[in-house]
């Protein structure tokens, strides 16, 4: 079963159209990783995938379960009642990571979980401290985000969305806000979820990061995705475009 | 006349004036909000609505709105309401004056969240008015406590402007006795009155404001 799947994806912000015609099939485990330059539409398609944004065009589906069809040449989005029951498939870190600031990190982590999903609070509890144990923030439960480094953040980020069990993990450019130092950290605990074989689409500038990192790559320039592949087949690609791409971030 | 007994006698327009203030209070900030939300509707017409409420509350005094108030029901439908309806219509004209400036600074606290606790609230599944309740409204109390503070000290002070409906709020007892007795020591109470009650206002402000303050 393909955990996420996006078929034809259109959308303009009035007269630009910035996703053209754009798929994506996500399968278990699997970790993508879309890149190009600023503007090419990958925040915008995960800001789709993540019902952030809504689609002109284009179906969209997790596990099956179908968020987004097609009726007449439109998207159609799935009724409020069955898209929340789908919203519980899907996490997303942000570049920013907008944690709660009147929240500890712990609440953070667990006020999702027990007031929407519902859970006991014992057992939010404990899970949230696993995965702060995880992220190695064990220590930083009772503190507030603003008492913590933007790398800490963002760690509290990704086990605030990972607290809620979600089948498919997405990322913005979750280092773009870091300096070098902290985005390694960060990078360590996706990484780290990787190689539990966690579902994730990542969005980023970090190209050595991606080519280790990633089961397939997505080339992204100007709405179209230009070349998607294994990250040799993409990394050591002819393409003019990409070849430029590649070209300019290293004269950085 | 000696202090105590000039204390004594508005002692009973004290309690008067406290009851504007509390019940003014108690209706003016909750208004407050449905006027914020009407100020940011989607919807034009609503939106076009409040924002002329606002405007008139805001460009006309006070003083006047009380008048217009007290008097309406007998000039709209020639209801006359005695002086039953002198108090109702002190904290009416009251409620509707603050609720237009509470309205204002509530939107300025909403508007200044980020969008991305939005969304952010909004990936993690919460529910609109949990997002409000839970997310948005703790953080925005927190930056308007010192406009609101400032309101509600005006308010210990625009109490006095009910004397023109005739009220015998604690200012009036004063100027009654100022100019029976040819004295200024009842206004000296009535400032000294004031500025204690406002000293407890913004110490309790204060003190709200540290609470809020472990982020």
């Amino acid at each position: 079963m393909n955990y996420l799947e996006m078929n034809h994806v259109r959308k303009s912000f009035g007269d630009l159209e910035v996703l053209k015609d754009i798929s994506l099939t996500v399968q278990q485990g699997e970790v993508i990783s879309i890149i190009g330059p600023s503007g090419s539409g990958k925040s915008t398609l995960l800001r789709c995938a993540t019902l952030l944004e809504t689609m002109d065009e284009g179906t969209l589906s997790y596990l099956g379960q179908a968020a987004v069809t097609m009726e007449q040449g439109h998207s159609v989005y799935a009724k409020p009642a069955e898209l929340d029951a789908i919203k519980q498939c899907f996490g997303l870190v942000f570049q920013s990571f907008h944690l709660f600031p009147h929240y500890s990190v712990l609440k953070n982590l667990i006020d999702a979980p027990i007031h929407v999903q519902k859970r006991p609070k014992e057992e939010a509890t404990q899970e949230a401290m696993e995965l702060l144990e995880q992220m190695g923030l064990a220590d930083k439960a009772n503190a507030y985000p603003h008492q913590l480094s933007g790398g800490q953040q963002q760690r509290v980020a990704i086990a605030r969305a990972l607290a809620r069990k979600p089948e498919v993990l997405f990322f913005d450019e979750p280092t773009s806000a870091l300096d070098p130092e902290l985005t390694g950290e960060v990078l360590k605990v996706i990484k780290q979820l990787a190689e539990a074989n966690m579902t994730m689409i990542i969005v980023t500038h970090e190209m050595e990061f991606a080519r280790k990192v990633s089961d397939r790559i997505l080339f992204m320039d100007k709405g179209y995705v230009v070349l998607e592949g294994t990250p040799e087949t993409v990394f050591q690609s002819d393409n003019e475009r990409m070849r430029e791409f590649l070209g300019k971030l290293q004269k950085e | 006349m000696s202090f105590q007994v000039i204390l004594s006698q508005l002692a009973s327009g004290m309690l008067l004036t406290i009851s504007i203030f509390v019940l003014t209070l108690l209706f003016s900030m909750p208004l407050g909000f449905f006027v914020a939300f009407g100020r940011m509707a989607n919807n034009k017409v609503i939106r076009f609505l409040t924002q002329l409420y606002i405007s008139v509350m805001r460009g006309t005094p006070l003083m006047l709105q009380l008048m217009v108030v007290y008097f309406f029901p007998w000039y709209l439908f020639h209801i006359s309401l005695g002086s039953f309806w002198r108090f109702p219509a002190i904290i009416l004209g009251f409620t509707i004056n603050y609720a237009a400036y509470f309205a204002e600074i509530y939107r300025s606290g909403i508007e200044a969240i980020p969008k991305g606790q939005y969304e952010a609230a909004k990936l993690l599944g919460y529910t609109k008015a949990q997002t409000f309740l839970r997310i948005i409204l703790p953080q925005v109390i927190k930056i308007i406590l010192p406009a609101v503070t400032n309101e509600v000290i005006t308010l210990v002070k625009d109490t006095s402007l009910a004397y023109t409906l005739s009220c015998i709020e604690m200012f009036s007892v004063a100027k009654q006795i100022a100019a029976a007795e040819t004295s200024m020591l009842p206004f000296a109470v009535a400032a000294l009155f004031y500025y204690l009650f406002n000293l407890l206002v913004s110490l309790g402000m204060n003190r709200l404001e540290k609470k809020m303050s472990y982020y």
